[in-house]
């Protein structure tokens, strides 16, 4: 079951842009799941490792790390274009700017309803109560970040059952919003509904969905580019455009996605981690009864949580700040307008909860056990012959992993720099064939280049 | 395939440290994930001991296509009467050591529910070997599914 699992493509965000790549093995070090490898001279992302974290988008010195995104065209398809908006993205924003400004500048960008994803908080936070009322597992940990839920799924499959199966906000909100506009006459098929997004695991959390069926979210356009045309726009602003926002917010929802925005609503034992790092070191070292004293766990994999997702364009710190000033603002409003009046959240039909997550361990070295140990063998005899520097001179981002990629016949022991003057040492290896396999890792023209040249073109510039 | 750890007693900052390394190496074996937690547990508890109440330990892992074996031997005060240290809450250690979170009495018992076997024999104030013996059934992996 788990393998039907792992032979699945699962949809990135994430992908190398091999014009821009260079091969210079950042990416590759800060990677969470061992997930990069460098070959002809570019970052190769292995998909049933990569969890969307974006930390080879942090770390590339070139921006050659790319976040997909849906063309903007595409929301003119629909005569109804709905932008649902995480609080961050007017988190990002300076006190100077109005929020009615940035939905002004939102309609001009082409939509014709705001929303706050947001809103269903408080239905969330009921279905948080009533699940854990159901499950006895402890502690439970939230599904708010997908890039935690994938994390979880690859490196920790053991606590895939901790995992507090919830339909998240944007999910929920996206159906009620749906559900409401098609209350008012106007048919599906006219509805787009567009998520934008502070970073990539939610994008692909978007195109393929964990647990649930389908996502009932249209498309996705990510946050810096909605921030750069929304600066644009007011720096030549024109007259209120008279779109339909609803600015229905609680300090519940406003918080959310910040770090301790889950904590502080959850009773019992609770944590909150934020930074990947930071998760990796606290799941690491949990595997022994105490981690049961806990009941939530609030893991995030940016640091700030979501104010500093990568696709966020202003200062993280500033953004945390920001917030929780306008959350101050809006702290007597105990639950939003929507929900009060309508009392719509309790007629729509919204699936509350997701479907089972399954685990899919990586790294496995064989399905089965006996194969396995042979191969287990293999891994700790050849890391025993490498030098245990973690350099990356193979192409991949330690030795542990090289002897794995080795075992697991997608590599050579002869990738490694140092095993290779040992082999042309001992004749194992002529010096042609190492250089072709250097030039297999990074690329042809890696060390051909003219540098009295390059200097001389450094001059002209 | 076998391991060897050597762990230092009253290093309470690197206790657990061979506990998150094997379980990373049942994973990689694609054993099943009950039979591993249990493991780790058992194995976790046996170097905390080791790290609160003996001065120098060697943990020794034999994995086969049967069982995990676990064998972890320290050089310390040993125990006197094991009967009695195997009951629940039944601690020595010192008001410090409870106070890192250590020492609640409940590790021995711990080891003896999460393994299949367990043998404890001890030499006072020469040291003391336990034995964990946790058995790859495949009725038990179906179970777990
Ligand atoms: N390796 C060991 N060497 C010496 N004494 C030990 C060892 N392991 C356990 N003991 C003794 O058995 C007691 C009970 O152990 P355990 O159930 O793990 O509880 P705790 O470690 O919390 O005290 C300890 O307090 C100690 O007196
Ligand atoms: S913390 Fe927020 S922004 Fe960062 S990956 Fe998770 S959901 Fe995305
Ligand atoms: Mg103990």
């Amino acid at each position: 079951m788990q393998d039907k699992n792992q032979n699945k493509d699962f949809h990135h965000a994430l992908k190398v842009d091999n014009d821009l790549c260079f091969g210079c093995t950042h990416c590759m070090t800060a990677c969470p799941t061992q997930a990069i490898r460098v070959k002809n001279g570019k970052a190769t992302i292995i998909a049933n490792r990569c969890v969307d974290c974006g930390q080879c988008y942090i770390a590339c010195p070139v921006s050659a790390i790319d976040v997909e995104q849906d063309d903007l065209e595409m929301i003119f398809k629909f005569p109804v274009r709905v932008i649902l908006i995480p609080s961050v993205l007017i988190g990002q924003f300076p006190r100077k700017i109005l929020t009615s400004d940035i939905y002004d500048a939102l309609k001009e960008i082409g939509f014709t309803h705001i929303f706050e994803v947001e809103t269903s908080i408080d239905m969330v936070l009921d279905s948080y109560k009533q699940f854990m009322d159901e499950h006895k597992e402890r502690p439970m940990i939230s599904t708010f970040c997908p890039a935690i839920v994938r994390l979880i799924q690859v490196k920790y499959p053991s606590l895939v059952g901790n995992l507090l199966r919830v339909n998240p906000p944007i999910n929920m909100s996206a159906v009620y919003f749906m559900e409401k506009l098609k209350a008012s006459g106007i048919r599906e098929n006219e509805i787009g509904l567009f998520y934008a997004t502070p970073c990539a695991a939610k994008i692909a959390a978007i195109k393929s969905p964990v647990g649930e069926i389908k996502s009932p979210v249209t498309g996705v356009i990510n946050m810096n580019f909605l921030y750069n045309r929304i600066l644009k726009y007011l720096q030549n602003k024109r007259t209120d455009t008279g779109v339909h926002h609803t600015d229905d917010l609680t300090s519940k929802g406003i918080l959310w996605s910040l770090t301790r925005g889950e904590v502080v609503h959850v009773s019992g034992r609770t944590l909150a981690i934020d930074g990947m790092k930071n998760v990796n070191e606290f799941l690491e070292n949990i595997e022994n009864e105490k981690f049961d004293t806990f009941d939530f766990l609030e893991l995030r994999a940016c640091d700030e949580s979501c104010a500093g997702g990568i696709l966020i364009s202003g200062n993280r710190f500033l953004t945390v700040e920001r917030l929780q000033k306008r959350a101050l603002r809006y702290k007597d409003q105990e639950t939003t307008q929507e929900l009060k009046t309508k009392n719509d959240f309790q007629n729509i039909k919204i699936n509350q909860f997701l479907d089972n997550i399954e685990p899919r361990p990586m790294g496995r070295l064989d399905e089965n056990t006996a194969i396995a140990l042979k191969k287990m063998e293999r891994k700790h005899r050849l890391m025993c012959f490498l030098p245990g520097l973690d350099c990356g001179g193979c192409g991949a981002p330690d030795c542990e992993t090289l002897s794995e990629d080795i075992v697991q016949g997608n590599a050579l022991i002869s990738q490694c720099v140092f095993m290779q003057q040992q082999m042309i040492s001992q004749n194992l290896l002529s010096p042609d064939q190492a250089r072709q396999i250097n030039e297999d890792i990074w690329g042809g023209d890696r060390l051909g280049k003219d540098c009295n040249k390059i200097e001389l073109e450094d001059e002209n510039n | 395939m076998q391991f060897r750890h050597k762990i230092a007693g009253g290093d309470f900052a690197k206790a657990g440290n061979v506990a998150s390394s094997v379980k990373k190496v049942l994973q990689q074996l694609n054993i099943d994930h009950v039979i591993s937690k249990r493991t780790v547990i058992a194995l976790y508890e046996g170097e905390v001991n080791v790290v609160a109440h003996a001065y120098s330990g060697i943990i020794e892992i034999e994995i086969d296509e049967e069982k995990i074996k676990i064998i972890i031997t320290d050089k310390g005060p040993g125990i006197a009467d094991i009967d009695q240290a195997m009951v629940e809450g039944f601690s020595t250690a010192t008001p410090q050591v409870r106070e890192m979170g250590f020492g609640a009495g409940m590790g021995l018992s711990n080891m003896k529910k999460n393994s299949d076997f367990m043998k404890i024999s001890s030499i006072v104030e020469e040291g003391t070997v336990v034995e964990l013996i946790n058995y790859l059934k495949p009725d038990a992996r179906q179970e777990s599914k």
